[in-house]
This record gives C-alpha cells, sequence and structure tokens, in this order.
C-alpha cells in the first residue's frame, strides 16, 4: 500500500520501460538438478544483476526484477529444456546475452540459447506473448528417465501394463497433504529406449501433456511401481529434454517402437 | 594420494531430503582448487545448517584469506539436517566438503567457528560424520586438528575435551601462522607427531591438553596450569590491525540455497567500546578499528559487482558509531540511488540520528520496520548495564522514526539482568505504550506498531557480569507473564503491540554453556548421545534432554546445573577462563561489576572513543590502538545529514 509519508513511491528503475523481451532456454544440469523452482530463480536475479543486464523492474515498493517463468522441473529433476524470459530496458544482443549469463550463473545452470520473443526463431518456445509471461504453446514435456536396478525387460513389461490401462490412480504428499492423480491420463508417449551404459538399467523416455493439475514423471514411477511391479533400487535419474507443443515431441522416440500417439 | 569425491555416494541420499541444494556446493564464488597441489588443506566449518552459516563472515573472510595463498586449500562444510544425517550413517557415507566432497577426516585441519555455545552439538555430529574421534586424545596422528575459534571460543572449556587447538580473537593472521607452522612440520617429516605439531602452535593458539585444571573440594576450580615446559601460562587473543589492509570478503560465495541474511555484507568497523556491561562481544573485540570510507565505497561496488546481491549491510556493532557514517550513508546512498540496491544498518542505537541514517540508506525502499535494543526497562536497570538510553532519547528516537515513514518500530529487551525487580520489567508495558501514544500523534495515523522482543539474560565469560548469578527460569518466566499480561491490560494499545519472548529455560543451557569449565564436556556428549541436535533451533531443542544429561554426566560431582548458571562468583573463585587473555584487565572488570551494582546507584562508564582512556586493559595488553577516522575522503555526494540527536 502506498505510504504518503514514505519514500518516493516506485522505486527506481520501474519508471523505465522494457523495450526488449528475450526468451531464455537453459538446462539445469548435474548437481544443479536439485536446485528448486526458487533456487533457480535466485540465481537468476543474481546472475542477471552480475551480468550487469539492464533487467526491467516492476513497480511498487519492493520493486521485483521482471522475470517469467515457465513451469520448472521439479527439484531432483534434471533439465535440457527450462524456459524464462527476461524483460530489458535496453535492447541487447540475443548472442553477447547468452554468453553473459553463461559467465555469471553457476555452471549446471546453462543458457542454452536465448531469443527474442516473438521473433519465431528456432527455439520451439519462441512464439506466443513471453511479454506477458505466457508460455502457452508449452504443452507437453519429452522426459529421459534411468530406472536403477530395472532391467530393459521388466521395463518393457511394466510399461505395456501401463499403456494398457484406463486409468492409473496414484497419490502424493504434498505440502497441502496428499493428493490423487491420474498418472495414465497425462502420458502421450511412454517407450523403453535401447541405450548402452547405466549398469544395463531400463531407460524409459515419454511424452507427459502438461495438465492441471500436473502430473509429475515420479507420479508416473509411482504408478509403474506400484501396479506394474518394478522396483528402482534407487530414486530414478529424471531429465526433461524437451518442451512444446505435443506434435512437436511425438514420435521421435523410434528404436523400441513402443509410442503411442 | 587422490582423495575421492564421496558425491556418487552421496547424490542417490538427496531426492530423499529436504533442500538437497545446501549440500551441493557449485556456488559462485566458491573455490575448488587442486588438492595434490596444496600442502596444507582446511575444512572451515560453520556447525549449523548451510542457511545460517553460509552467510557468517568470519568463515567468508577465512575462507578467502587461506585460498588466495598458494599451495593451500580451503573448504567449507556445514551441519547436515538430521534427514541426511541417518541417511548417511545408514550408508556409510562420511561428513563431506561442499566444494568438491572430499571426506572432512582428509583434511589437516578442521575448523570450527563458534559464534554460539548452542552450536557444539552440532560440531560433535560434524566431527562423528567425518569419522574423527570425539575426544582430542584419542585422537591420532593421521586425523585433522580439529580447531575452534569465534566468540564463544573465548571460554572453550567446555568443549576442551573436543578440540585440539582455540584460536582466540581475529583469524585473519591467526589461520595463516598456523598454516605456516603445519608447512614447516610437514616438510620436516612430522617431528614429535600430532604432540609436536600441538606444541608449536601453542604460541598461536590454546592448546587443551597442555594444561590441567585441579578442583577444590567444593567443586571450584583451584589452578589451571601447564604441563609442560615451553608453553605459556596464559594464551592471548589475536588483534587485526589496519582493517582497510583486509578487504574481505573480496569473492563472496554466493549461494543457489535460500539463507537467513541475504546480502553482502561489509565489516565497517570492528570492536566496539560502548561498554554495555552484559554485552561480550562489546568486551572481547576491543579497540575499535575502523575501515575507511574509501575502502567501505570499495568493497561495497567491489562486493555488489561480483555478488549479484541486491542487498549491502554495512556491518559492525553499532554501525552509526563510525566516525563517517553521515558521509558514508550519504554517498553509498548517491552511488546506488535508482539501482535498486538496497542497504542497511544491521544494528543501531537508540538515538534520532540513528533514523535519519536509516532514512538515507532507504531512500529508494520501503521502510517496513526498525529496530532498537533498550535492553532494560528502566532508566535505573539501564544504568546498571551501562546502557544509557533516556526514556527522553527512545521517545524522541521512535517519534522520528514514525514521522519519517517508518510503520513499526522492534524494541529488544532483556529478563533478569543483575539487580531487577519486577518493576524494571513491568516498565517496558509503560514504554511501549508511550512510544505508541507518540508515534500515533507522530504519524498522523494509529496503524503504526511496536514490537516488544524480549529473552533471558545470560551472563557471558570476559564481561563485567561474568561474576554474576544467572536469573533463574521460575522468575524469568513470571516476569515474562506479568509483562505480557501489563501490555494487554490497555484496550486503547493492546493491538498496536506484540509481544514476543524466549522463556527462562532457554538461556539455562546457553549459561550452562557459556560459563562452564571441562566437566561440562560430559555434559554436552551425553546430550549429544541422547540426540541433542541444532539446539539453536527451538523446534529442536529440548531442556528436558540437556537437565538429564547433567543430572547424569556430574552425578559424581559437587556441582550441577544451578551451580553453574544461578551462583554469583566472588573475586578470589578461579574462572574457568583466567588463563584465557581477551585483553581485559581483571580487576577493571571488577571494579566495573562492583560499580554497575553499587547501592547508590552505577557508576557509567563512558566510550573511550571520545573520553580519556581508562585502561581497561584491551590496548595496553595486546600492543595495540584505536584506529578511527575520519580520514576527510568522500565516495561521491558532497551533502551531509542534518544532526538531530547528536551523541
Amino acid at each position: 500500500m502506498p505510504n504518503p509519508a514514505g519514500p518516493h513511491p516506485a522505486g527506481n528503475g520501474a519508471a523505465v520501460p522494457a523495450v526488449q523481451h528475450l526468451v531464455v532456454r537453459y538446462a539445469k544440469r548435474g548437481k544443479m538438478r536439485f536446485a528448486s523452482h526458487r533456487d533457480v530463480a535466485r540465481a537468476f536475479e543474481r546472475g542477471v544483476r552480475r551480468a550487469g543486464l539492464p533487467i526491467a523492474y516492476s513497480a511498487g515498493f519492493t520493486p521485483h526484477p521482471k522475470i517469467s517463468y515457465a513451469g520448472g522441473a521439479p527439484t531432483g529433476v534434471a533439465s535440457e529444456a527450462e524456459y524464462l524470459s527476461l524483460a530489458l530496458t535496453a535492447r541487447q544482443n540475443e548472442t553477447q546475452v547468452c554468453g553473459q549469463l553463461n559467465a555469471a550463473l553457476p555452471d549446471g545452470i546453462d543458457v542454452i540459447d536465448v531469443t527474442e520473443a516473438g521473433a519465431g526463431g528456432s527455439s520451439s518456445a519462441g512464439s506466443g506473448s513471453a511479454s506477458s509471461g505466457g508460455f502457452g504453446h508449452l504443452e507437453a514435456s519429452a522426459w529421459r528417465m534411468v530406472l536403477p536396478g530395472v532391467t530393459p525387460e521388466e521395463a518393457r513389461r511394466a510399461v505395456a501394463g501401463f499403456l494398457a490401462r484406463a486409468e492409473a490412480p496414484v497419490e502424493r504428499l504434498t505440502d497441502k497433504g496428499v493428493r490423487r492423480l491420474d498418472a495414465r491420463a497425462a502420458v502421450v508417449e511412454l517407450t523403453v529406449i535401447d541405450e548402452a551404459g547405466f549398469d544395463g538399467c531400463a531407460i524409459l523416455r515419454m511424452v507427459v501433456l502438461h495438465t492441471a493439475p500436473a502430473v509429475r514423471s515420479e507420479d508416473i514411477v509411482t504408478a509403474l511401481r506400484e501396479q506394474d511391479g518394478i522396483a528402482p533400487s534407487s530414486p530414478p535419474m529424471i531429465t526433461r529434454l524437451a518442451q512444446g507443443q505435443r506434435a512437436q515431441l511425438t514420435g521421435q522416440a523410434l528404436p523400441a517402437g513402443e509410442g503411442v500417439s | 594420494m587422490p582423495v575421492e569425491s564421496v558425491y556418487p555416494a552421496l547424490e542417490p541420499l538427496l531426492p530423499s531430503v529436504r533442500k538437497p541444494i545446501q549440500y551441493v556446493g557449485g556456488e559462485v564464488g566458491s573455490v575448488v582448487k587442486d588438492w595434490d597441489a596444496a600442502d596444507v588443506r582446511w575444512a572451515l566449518c560453520y556447525p549449523d545448517a548451510y542457511e545460517v552459516g553460509l552467510p557468517n563472515q568470519g568463515i567468508q573472510i577465512l575462507y578467502e584469506v587461506l585460498n588466495e595463498r598458494d599451495g593451500v586449500l580451503a573448504e567449507r562444510t556445514y551441519t547436515v539436517w538430521p534427514d541426511l544425517e541417518a541417511l548417511m550413517r545408514e550408508h556409510g557415507v562420511p561428513q563431506f566438503t561442499l566444494e568438491a566432497h572430499r571426506p572432512v577426516a582428509a583434511f589437516d585441519v578442521l575448523g570450527f567457528s563458534f559464534a554460539a555455545e548452542l552450536g557444539y552439538t552440532n560440531m560433535l555430529t560434524v566431527l562423528d560424520l567425518a569419522g574423527i574421534p570425539l575426544l582430542a586424545s584419542e585422537r591420532a596422528d593421521c586425523h585433522p586438528l580439529v580447531i575452534g575459534g569465534g566468540h564463544a571460543a573465548f571460554n572453550p572449556e567446555p568443549v576442551a575435551d573436543f578440540l585440539d587447538g582455540v584460536v582466540l580473537g581475529d583469524g585473519e593472521q591467526a589461520v595463516l601462522a598456523i598454516t605456516d607452522v603445519i608447512r614447516e612440520w610437514k616438510r620436516e617429516g612430522c617431528p614429535g607427531g600430532r604432540d609436536g605439531l600441538l606444541l608449536r602452535l601453542s604460541t598461536i593458539a590454546y592448546i587443551p591438553r597442555f594444561y590441567d585444571v585441579s578442583y577444590h573440594a567444593d567443586g571450584k576450580i583451584s589452578k589451571t596450569v601447564p604441563n609442560r615446559q615451553g608453553v605459556p601460562a596464559t594464551v592471548s587473543k589475536h588483534t587485526l590491525m589496519d582493517l582497510d589492509a583486509w578487504p574481505y570478503p573480496r569473492k563472496p560465495v554466493v549461494p543457489v540455497a535460500e539463507t537467513v541474511h541475504e546480502r553482502f555484507s561489509v565489516e565497517i568497523f570492528r570492536g566496539c567500546t560502548r561498554g554495555c556491561r552484559f554485552c561480550q562481544a562489546g568486551m572481547i573485540t576491543r579497540p575499535v578499528r575502523e575501515r575507511s570510507i574509501t575502502t567501505i565505497g570499495s568493497m561495497v561496488a567491489n562486493g555488489v559487482a561480483a555478488s549479484g546481491f541486491d542487498e549491502v549491510g554495512l556491518l559492525s556493532l553499532s554501525s552509526a558509531d563510525h566516525s563517517e557514517i553521515n558521509e558514508i550513508a550519504v554517498d553509498l546512498a548517491d552511488c546506488y540511488e535508482g539501482s535498486n540496491i538496497g542497504l542497511s544498518l544491521p544494528s543501531t542505537r537508540v538515538d534520532a540520528f540513528n533514523v535519519t541514517l536509516a532514512d538515507e540508506l532507504s531512500r529508494n525502499g520501503r521502510r517496513s520496520g526498525l529496530t532498537f535494543a533498550p535492553e532494560g526497562g528502566s532508566e535505573r536497570l539501564r544504568q546498571v548495564i551501562n546502557k544509557m538510553v533516556t526514556e527522553e532519547d527512545l521517545i524522541r528516537t521512535v517519534t522520528t522514526a514514525y514521522a519519517s515513514g517508518w510503520r513499526q518500530v522492534k524494541l529488544y529487551f532483556m529478563c533478569g539482568l543483575p539487580t531487577e525487580t519486577d518493576e524494571d520489567v513491568l516498565a517496558i508495558a509503560q514504554l511501549a505504550r508511550k512510544v505508541i501514544a507518540a508515534g500515533r500523534e507522530a504519524a498522523g495515523r494509529r496503524d503504526i506498531r511496536c514490537t516488544v522482543s524480549i529473552g533471558g539474560f545470560v551472563p557471558k565469560p570476559h564481561t563485567p557480569f561474568q561474576w554474576a548469578a544467572q536469573c533463574t527460569p521460575e522468575v524469568v518466566d513470571a516476569r515474562l507473564r506479568a509483562l505480557g499480561g501489563a501490555l494487554r491490560a490497555d484496550r486503547g494499545t493492546a493491538k498496536s503491540i506484540g509481544y514476543r519472548y524466549h522463556g527462562g529455560q532457554d538461556g539455562i543451557i546457553e549459561g550452562l554453556l557459556s560459563r562452564g569449565d571441562r566437566r561440562v564436556g560430559r555434559v554436552i556428549l551425553a546430550a549429544w548421545r541422547d540426540g541433542a541436535r541444532f539446539d539453536g533451533w527451538s523446534e529442536h531443542f529440548s531442556f528436558e534432554r540437556w537437565q538429564q544429561a547433567a543430572e547424569q554426566a556430574l552425578a559424581e560431582e559437587p556441582v550441577d546445573l544451578a551451580w553453574y548458571t544461578a551462583r554469583e562468583r566472588d573475586y578470589s573463585e578461579v574462572l574457568p577462563w583466567d588463563h584465557l587473555d581477551a585483553g581485559l584487565d581483571r580487576d577493571w572488570l571488577w571494579q566495573d561489576w562492583q560499580d554497575s551494582i553499587a547501592p547508590e546507584g552505577a557508576a557509567e562508564v563512558e566510550d573511550c572513543r571520545w573520553t580519556p582512556c581508562y585502561e581497561c586493559g584491551a590496548c595496553s595488553a595486546m600492543g595495540t590502538e584505536i584506529q578511527v577516522g575520519p580520514t576527510g575522503e568522500r565516495l561521491d555526494g558532497r551533502r551531509l545529514l542534518p544532526v538531530v540527536g547528536g551523541r
């Protein structure tokens, strides 16, 4: 609330309007997969200041840098396709911003590319109105999941069982209590991919719609474990590979060829 | 010999714990050096959770000072929360550092910074998870030296059994001196083993095992004396002079995780000579040594650029006392106008000029709350503690604050101060009501607030109150209840006054650990074995556990919990820390204690920065001197603030 006796309202940078919106695709890799959405936001706010970018600020008594985030990968989940948009008060070269951010961010929070919002660039997030923080076109994600202690054979059986199911109700413990979800409804593609390494562990690739409430990859693991009999020996290693429109993401996992789309 | 990272073993545990980011390192500003290229390796530990330990200035400074040297490596480690501790025990993962996830046991030195006594059990967790024997006497040559420092270490006797060495005072030069001794000793082929190294260190640090403590039949200490040749009878603190030559932090570690202080802090001076008799920090850090305005300006500029923090704290024990604080505030506010960088003075005195300073520093931001610490409710009691604040000062100060747009004022008090009566504490309620009345008038509105925050007073070593009896929890709790009732009683102001307090029991264990002797080490060990962790956190602290541990561990002794806390000491009693020299003359402290409780009213001690030296001993004993400005330099601005209250 404005305070008549207080200092000049609207702080400083707030008066300067944004002239450019940049969409940043970044990765959460290695140890930084354990950063939460808020941790990543903190790192970017400081990174942007360290990089000296002319970030716009919101109005009001506690001005915040204008950075909007597309829904982030959960804590513990790595990603090659996170998105945010930056509102800048002076035009910048995208390639330079990419380099400046990478020099200023912790290793593992790595900027992959920077495109101007609405310019229709190479990024799958390049369309849409980033100026309003809209990432509505990000309707699905492709995920890769390593299941420690699960053989590809076991995984194939479980996946077939899962896909044959009409619904896969699971429960997840959240801060607000136990939440019930249908893990099956959001899955548009789920395959076991053949890939060497990881001690012969099964690796899944899946395309999951961004539904509300969100079905997380861990919910799908829960369903596979409780209903289809797999038993990972330790928490799965999950990576978001891509985000975008459903049609762009499906049908890419050719090797096992069991996908439904 | 290469040391392997424990990360592959740790990683599978992290998805199951809260806030795993605090355990992975990788922060901007953290330094990973080549293990084999270093000949002296330090693990620095703040024995609390990462979120509390990371912002600690002491660790940050030593981390940089050590890592700047060739051949020296320093990494950080913090106490893991019980959820990860359980998993690490189950899976055999040892205590690790954050930089390269190296096992702590592989380092040459493990240094603990004790800001507070309640971190002692966390130290035991760290040692145990590291696989280092808890008792110094059981460690072999292959184990790291375990060294303690920080304010609480000025009486290290309760943890003497767990520490190989203790550094008193400023750490910057001491850690380098210790490093040199270790390097030399290793180069010579480790002559004399662990004992030989400790003997060499005994002029830099206090080595508890080289001193024997004997007791009288009544439980009091008879004497503490060296048990071998070449060890000094008393060990002195280190005092860093010329802070401008040590402008740290330069490359702050910037956390990805959330921490308790999200800002870049610059210590604008060290030491305080206000002479508040309860304040250990103000006694053990003498004399005052200022950083110059130009060094402060460049540290702020550099720190903001290097960290990306959006808030700068101007740190010290009483920041408005800097000889050029007016210039610093105006010039920094000018420099950062329009930048969305916030400036703050974390410690402000009850003084209207402090409000003017806070106004200036918050030029661009929101004026939410200001905090002042009158400490005592009545003027008489404030004289006893030498906190010379009149009611008039306080009212003028808060009036200035409310009039310039601050909506909330927090007032800090202590309960259980020497000579305190029920009336002294009830006077806080009258004061709070006057604050609200004055505030409503000054602000011209009724929605201003005042919060009264109060906790039990804990007497600390090396202060004039080191001889005082600590008030019992029963008395403290009764007074806190009465105060709560009095604050609620006036319907006209009750809703504008908030009340926060720490109960009497909370301070009793802190009191035991603050003024305890070596026998208290057994209590700490028993409490830790019974599960004591994170005792500084009210949700983890259990008074009953500590009470039981004290009963058990001291069963064979003529002393108990009350003996350590509720008992007044006399002049002739040997105090557990008498062989540790903080520079303060014992007779000066005693006289100041007597002056404070004199029946005719307490005598005032003035500040030696603006009155003649009163021979507290700090400068003469340590060969130091007051180092203050003004320098006459400016940063950018040329404007000065009107001085309202004055000193």
